[in-house]
């Protein structure tokens, strides 16, 4: 065992691209950090902005958000939304203290399970190097 | 009968919700028939070991202003907590920090320098800073600590019932008093005086807003004189509106200011800022990211706007980490 930095990850994976791209990578035997906390949705125009702060709040190092390429929503425009509300939500965890390479938006589509494996790889890196996110200032309750 | 006693008090806050207590004009000599108040330290002469005396559980309710940054503050909210059958967060700053809030986007050095020190109109040559104790003729004068954050006082206390506003207006806060002595109380945690919708549904300019709002530019009040008559909105001026709770009767709206958010998050909505970045998010009528990037350019500040009173009681609760000095 090593005892270098593993960061916690929480993924919010598109049913119809990302999770079955990261089944693909699994099928196919190509090997990626075990670093994710995988939560499947059916858009990624379903994650609400709420549901990355709280996972920022509750422990992860970095937040993925992956979806799929525009024009290729299952639900027509979800993942547009998704892309306008990580514009705001960037400059906002920005501002909170969170350096942006924390929260990563992605387009991977089922058959790109090589990107993803690729992606997942250098999110990890990054975070790796900027190190854990501890809140320097502890709450009291 | 003995009549039911009330105290309110403020903590970290601006004095405007006193103000507004007092707005109730000749409504607060009803209220002074209703109730006996034990405490009111803008108004009365009443003080904290007053209160010290009463019976545990005596006061029927207790309406709090402002949050906690001090440990005196976090002392009296203990104490009434104690006292209180009853107590209400009373105005944004105590149900979720308010502006006050904001000020957890720095460390406590920021704080006192900025104050202290560099505010342009301040003249301290040298440099004198607030100490936590002091001795004068032999007698120890002490100054409450500055706690690392402010806190909503629910993250000190358990909270009963919540007023929203900045200030909450006189017709909220009469309402709010006449549920709490009606004696029949709504469920713990809720929201009282204000409505249970968003304010959109109150607006008088709710009929102008088109079923499928869409903007392509952000402007701020400053840079555009909006018609009156003409949902805010689709005027490409940043209302909160439909993130947020009414009960105001949109007064700003009616003075063709957007609504920023000061009735705070409707039921069930944990982070109101996130909610209500959300909801700009869905008007924005552009597809591609270099469009997109370039309206939100165009908010200055999108802590400040969308967590202007609420950025203290947000899931991070304001900058996770301290900037390096």
């Amino acid at each position: 065992m090593s005892d270098q930095f593993e960061p916690k990850i929480a993924l919010f994976a598109c049913n119809w691209c990302t999770y079955a791209a990261m089944d693909l990578a699994g099928t196919s035997r190509m090997k990626y950090p075990p670093n994710f906390r995988v939560i499947k949705v059916m858009c990624s125009g379903r994650i609400d902005p709420q549901f990355i702060l709280e996972a920022f709040r509750d422990g992860a190092d970095g937040v993925l958000v992956a979806g799929c390429h525009p024009g290729d929503c299952h639900y027509i425009e979800g993942n547009v939304k998704t892309l306008r509300r990580m514009a705001l939500l960037k400059r906002i965890v920005q501002s909170l203290g969170i350096e942006k390479e924390r929260l990563r938006l992605e387009w991977i589509s089922a058959a790109e399970a090589g990107k993803f494996v690729k992606v997942a790889h250098e999110m990890v890196e990054q975070i790796r190097a900027l190190g854990p996110l501890k809140p320097s200032v502890q709450v009291r309750v | 009968m003995e009549k039911p006693k009330m105290a309110m008090y403020w903590c970290s806050s601006c004095g405007g919700c006193e103000e507004a207590t007092v707005d109730i004009a000749e409504k607060i000599l009803d209220l002074a028939n209703l109730v006996d108040i034990v405490l009111w330290p803008v108004a009365l002469d009443f003080k904290e070991e007053d209160v010290e005396k009463l019976p545990d559980g005596s006061i029927t309710a207790s309406l709090i202003n402002g949050g906690v940054r001090l440990t005196e503050n976090e002392h009296m909210v203990k104490l009434l907590r104690k006292k209180s059958k009853i107590v209400v967060a009373y105005g944004a700053c105590s149900a979720w920090g308010g502006v006050p809030g904001l000020l957890n986007l720095y460390g406590e050095e920021e704080l006192f320098s900025r104050v202290y020190n560099e505010v342009p109109t301040l003249e301290n040559p040298e440099k004198v800073r607030p100490q936590r104790s002091t001795r004068v003729d032999d007698v120890e004068l002490k100054l409450p600590d500055v706690l690392p954050r402010l806190l909503p006082i629910d993250r000190v206390i358990a909270v009963d019932y919540y007023v929203p506003g900045c200030p909450p207006t006189p017709e909220v806060t009469w309402k709010a008093v006449e549920t709490l002595l009606s004696g029949n109380l709504p469920p713990k945690g809720s929201v009282i005086g204000a409505s249970g919708k968003a304010l959109c549904d109150e607006c008088p300019l709710n009929g102008t807003k088109p079923d499928k709002v869409l903007v392509q530019d952000l402007k701020r009040p400053h840079q555009v004189i909006p018609d009156p008559e003409k949902c805010l909105l689709i005027q490409g001026l940043l209302c909160l509106g439909p993130a947020t709770r009414g009960g105001c009767q949109a007064l700003c709206v009616k003075a063709r200011m957007p609504c920023t958010g000061c009735f705070g998050p409707l039921d069930r909505v944990t982070d109101y800022g996130a909610k209500a970045a959300s909801f700009l998010a869905s008007i924005v009528d552009f597809q591609d990211e270099q469009s997109i990037e370039k309206v939100m350019d165009r908010l200055p500040d999108a802590v400040g706007t969308f967590y202007r009173y609420t950025l203290a009681s947000s899931s991070l609760g304001g900058r996770t980490r301290r900037n390096k000095t």
